[in-house]
């Protein structure tokens, strides 16, 4: 029965196709396409009644007309065949080859949808990770398992900084089977090929699997893109007991294009005109991150998104933030001071950052040590706003000491070279030298005792 | 049987299905996947499917049950984790693995297990619905109480007493007519109400340990609270302090759309966390509720419903019960999404014109009540609210506002300075602090109330003195205005402060609320005595009050009596000062 073609199109409107006269139609289903031209394509089904299929074409409509094209159904979902040999290769967002290589011969065929993890199956991330960046390590520390978006805006060097995690992240004193998945989802071809060059330059490019969709590649595959990489990563995670890094770039092309196709469906919009269910259909992406417990792999995310206007509150940002854990924020002030990498640590948060740190992790003074640079800092930047209303004159002498702190603060502790890999000890004592321009009496975050053992005693 | 006839997303539509009720229970298709009647027009029924419906076709069946979403209550409960339809996630792990898979059939509750079943009423006695039957020991620290269904009532014929599972016969109660067997397992559906004798005037605080809610912003045992914040605010961190620390009974806890690995936490730091009422852990006494925001959203609508009528059963035998919504604004989204499929015409936001009465019907089910067992219980909600973008005028937090009695704001400017619990002080309020005013005086003093007051007072007045200083500096502030501004710096950084982490901090008790608040206010009216008299008081910036006042946190429960030493102190240090003056 699978194997019916049918030549019934009754509607085609932007990447949606309606099909009439269909028997037993699953939801969800795959679809294959053959064009006039004997093109084919590929779509999944959207909506479906008793003889009736919506079907959304991944590769656009572009060319498909109403009388000749004909569609097959699949009787199966989207999905992935996966293996070991995916290492070192590039894919399209379906997860076709796109390097010339050989095929991939599937060890499993994987849902790209994948399923919810069982909330009593998952582990608690608590492995710290040593990204040798001053402003994640000791202010918003990554553990194993978590997902952690970079907020960024157009023109900032959030893919500068991505590599570099990629690049240095390590589990201290650990040597584990590693891998790094790279998802891209409607970028540039410069921005894609700074990533490939990257890794290719570091030999990384052996352990990595890569997803390319393109800003010239079809919209809809956006959609599918970073589902494909998931199910990738979940595979070496899962089955491979490998520890995989997802990098995801970049997932604001993701929502316009999820705005797209539900604008398509005629269906009722949420916030700013993006489809009310967008926080839903985030969750199925964020929350394929985590660890399992018994199983020894783990993933953890580095989706990148860039906030229009770079307005925080903007609901692609705005829901984000409410499913991961956390956030890295980049800042354009901090930018055009010449600022690498211009994290605004403000805004900035991990919510798994107490698992990972602390005696036996990082180290006993960490957790103080943060909170009382968060503390200085936003004290000084406050000053700073003061002080371009009152002049610097009118300070006390303590608000002076908290103004130079932010100052230093920014250039000598979040600054740092895009190659330069800070150990989380060389992180702290820059810290404990920054926290030495203030009174110690101001130190009212730190305990009493690290106070002593690591305050530096010469100023 | 019904047959499908089209499905889009959560929502299917079946024919063949007259004779079907609204919100009835049905199967779908071959694998059997848990759905619920949403709206009936002819013989075709729109149904809400609580599992993911990839992979379902039009033919295939759907099967009525007859009964409406129902959850199973008896001895059990606690100490258990649910999905949002009252299936055991460890059971689902034990029979699908790891990854949630689909059509599952679970029961709520082990129906093998034996409970010592100890009667309270004999033969012959005359009882109503909801009257204690007998009792069993459900968790360590825990008495199950046994009610009579609602619905029943008449002579006790027979009553057992030992081991018994909850399907077996305990009690035959005659009601001239007919003879019901009871067991100790109701089945009750989620939507419906649970019948109570009256609502009763709610003035005993629910004592959460966290100085700036006790202190400043209370809730009743049977009040309601709403958490509004943008993300990062630190919302999940005080459900979850809420949930560990607060002096209810019973613990709710729903994970509504949210993280999983926050979920996660939950479930293994809950059961190891200790009870401080009863030093037994944690979980005994708790029961949680996990649908995370990537499982089906149809179960995260019925989630809500799932925890408040369990809820309601504990609060029947007389208990007082907490239930924390992390997040309800989950929930509304997912109204909205099955909504939207309906194709229902939309309101505000796309939300449904329904939200407003949805949103007042759940919050209404809380209270403190005279149960129909005769015994006092209570119920306190407390819902957290996910403004997008943290902007208060959304419809979510605008409507839970207008129902909620408690609004504690969460300030993202607080939680960038880590000041936690980031509950903006001048946003927040609780419109119990007159109910509780005969309690505060019977059981911490009568003085409380008045530095609650002073303290509000001072907070507001430091804002609006910070205004001037923006314009003008410090250094032009009169005497008195510093010292104000320095007290509300120690009520914001000595008192409000508490840091959730530290095995101290994280809880303190009203009494020692009351003295650390006392003293800081003690300092200022001391201070204050000498700024009047113009007497210079910097000295007093080095003095070991300073000192007390910020270590005051970390003094242990056990030793408050150091503050009695503290004030001492503080007269001691101003009397310094007076008399070198003189």
């Amino acid at each position: 029965m699978k194997n019916v073609e049918y030549k019934t199109v009754s509607d085609i409107s932007g990447s949606l196709l309606a099909v009439n006269n269909v028997q037993h139609v699953k939801y969800g289903e795959l679809v294959e396409l053959t064009l006039k031209n004997g093109e084919k394509r590929t779509g999944k089904v959207l909506e479906t009644t008793t003889d009736t299929a919506l079907i959304q074409v991944f590769e656009g409509t572009t060319g498909i007309d109403i009388k000749e094209t004909s569609i097959r159904f699949s009787g199966s979902e989207v999905e992935l065949p996966v293996s070991m040999d995916m290492l070192g290769r590039v894919f399209d967002g379906l997860g076709r080859p796109i390097d010339k290589g050989p095929r991939i011969v599937p060890e499993d065929m994987r849902n790209i949808n994948g399923s919810p993890i069982n909330p009593t199956a998952r582990d608690n991330p608590s492995d710290f990770i040593e990204t040798g960046i001053s402003a994640i390590d000791l202010m918003n520390t990554l553990v194993r398992g978590q997902k952690l978006p970079i907020f960024s805006g157009s023109g900032l060097p959030h893919n500068e900084l991505a590599a570099q995690i990629a690049r240095q992240a390590r589990v201290l004193g650990k040597k584990e089977s590693f891998a790094v998945v790279f998802g891209a989802i409607g970028i540039t071809f410069e921005e894609a090929q700074f990533f490939i060059n990257d890794l290719k330059r570091t030999g990384a490019i052996e352990h990595s699997i890569v997803f390319l969709n393109l800003a010239d590649d079809p919209a809809v595959e956006r959609i599918t893109a970073p589902r494909a990489a998931l199910t990738a990563a979940e595979y070496l995670a899962y089955d491979q007991d490998m520890h995989v890094l997802v990098i995801l770039t970049d997932m604001t092309n993701y929502c316009e294009s999820l705005k797209e196709i539900s604008s398509a469906r005629k269906e009722v919009p949420g916030r700013r005109g993006y489809p009310g269910y967008m926080y839903t259909d985030l969750a199925t992406i964020y929350e394929r991150a985590g660890r399992i417990k018994g199983r020894k792999g783990s993933i953890t995310q580095f989706p990148i998104l860039t906030m229009p206007e770079d307005d925080i509150t903007h609901p692609i940002p705005d829901l984000t933030g409410y499913i991961t854990e956390g956030q890295i924020v980049l800042s354009r002030e901090l930018h055009k001071k010449g600022i690498y990498p211009p994290i605004d640590v403000l805004p900035c948060l991990s919510r798994l950052m107490n698992k990972g740190i602390g005696k036996g992790k990082t180290r006993e003074d960490h957790s103080g040590v943060s909170n009382q640079l968060y503390a200085a800092y936003a004290r000084g930047k406050e000053l700073r706003e003061l002080v371009a209303v009152i002049g610097e004159a009118a300070l006390s002498e303590l608000d002076k000491k908290y103004l130079k702190f932010a100052d230093e603060f920014e250039n000598r502790f979040v600054s740092q070279g895009r190659d330069e890999h800070r150990t989380i000890e060389q992180t702290l004592s820059i810290a404990w030298d920054l926290l030495s321009m203030l009174p110690e009496a101001e130190l009212k975050r730190i305990k009493i005792e690290y106070i002593k053992k690591y305050l530096p005693k010469s100023k | 049987m019904g047959k499908i006839i089209k499905i889009s997303g959560p929502v299917v539509v079946a024919d063949n299905m007259l004779g079907s009720t609204m919100y009835e229970l049905v199967y779908v298709g071959e694998l059997g996947l848990i759905g619920e009647i949403i709206e009936l027009r002819g013989d075709k029924a729109t149904i809400q499917v609580y599992e993911e419906t990839a992979g379902l076709s039009p033919g295939e069946p759907v099967k009525n049950t007859g009964a409406p979403l129902s959850v199973e209550l008896a001895p059990g409960l606690l100490g258990s984790i649910y999905d949002g339809i009252q299936r055991p996630l460890e059971i689902i792990k034990k029979k699908k693995g790891d990854f949630i898979a689909r059509g599952v059939r679970a029961e709520g509750l082990d129906h093998s297990k034996k409970w010592d079943f100890k009667p309270k009423l004999k033969k012959g006695d005359e009882v109503s619905g909801g009257e204690i039957l007998g009792v069993v020991q459900e968790t360590s620290s825990v008495e199950h109480r046994v009610l009579v269904p609602p619905n029943v009532s008449g002579k006790i014929k027979k009553i057992e007493s030992g081991k018994f599972t909850i399907d077996d016969v305990i009690a035959i109660v005659s009601d001239g007519s007919k003879e019901h067997k009871v067991s100790m397992l109701q089945k009750w559906p989620v939507r419906k109400e649970r019948p109570f004798k009256q609502k009763l005037l709610a003035n005993v605080p629910l004592v959460t340990g966290q100085r700036v809610i006790d202190a400043l912003f209370p809730l009743v045992k049977g009040g309601t609270a709403s958490v509004p914040g943008p993300f990062g605010s630190g919302k999940t961190v005080i459900q979850h302090q809420l949930a560990k620390w607060s002096d209810a009974k019973i613990v709710i806890f729903i994970g509504c759309g949210e993280r999983g690995n926050e979920m996660t936490e939950v479930l293994t730091e809950f059961p190891e966390l200790e009870d401080p009422q009863t030093g037994k852990p944690l979980m005994h006494r708790t029961v949680l509720i996990a649908n995370t925001s990537d499982m089906p959203v149809a179960a995260r609508e019925a989630s809500i419903y799932t925890g408040i009528t369990i809820a309601e059963y504990y609060r029947d035998m007389g208990y007082d019960v907490s239930l924390m919504a992390d997040s309800t604004s989950r929930w509304a989204e997912a109204l909205r999404e099955i909504s939207g499929r309906l194709q229902e015409m939309p309101s505000e936001e796309g939300y449904p014109a329904y939200l407003a009465s949805r949103l007042a019907a759940f919050y209404e089910r809380a209270g403190r009540v005279n149960a129909l067992s005769g015994k006092t219980g209570s119920l306190s909600l407390i819902g957290a609210v996910s403004p997008p973008g943290g902007d208060f005028s959304e419809p979510v937090t605008q409507n839970t506002l207008r129902i909620t009695k408690v609004f504690w704001a969460l300030s993202a400017t607080l939680a960038h300075r880590r000041h936690f619990p980031a509950i903006d002080w001048l946003q927040s309020y609780s419109l119990y602090t007159d109910n509780l005013t005969e309690w505060y005086k019977q059981n911490i003093s009568e003085e409380f109330l008045k530095l609650r007051t002073e303290a509000l007072s001072i907070l507001q007045r430091e804002a609006e003195l910070e205004e001037i200083v923006r314009l003008v500096g410090a250094e032009s502030l009169p005497p008195k205005d510093k010292l104000l501004l320095d007290v509300a710096r120690m009520l914001r950084e000595d008192f409000l402060h508490q840091n959730a982490f530290d095995k101290v901090d994280t809880y303190t008790s009203l009494k020692k609320q009351y003295l650390m608040l006392r003293l800081i206010l003690h300092y200022y009216y001391e201070v204050l005595d000498l700024v009047k008299a113009g007497i210079p008081y910097e000295e007093m910036y080095n003095s070991k009050t300073i000192e007390n006042i910020g270590n005051s946190k970390m003094v242990a429960e056990k030793e408050l009596q150091k503050f009695d030493e503290f004030e001492r102190q503080l007269k001691k240090d101003v009397a310094k000062i007076k008399e070198a003056r003189t």
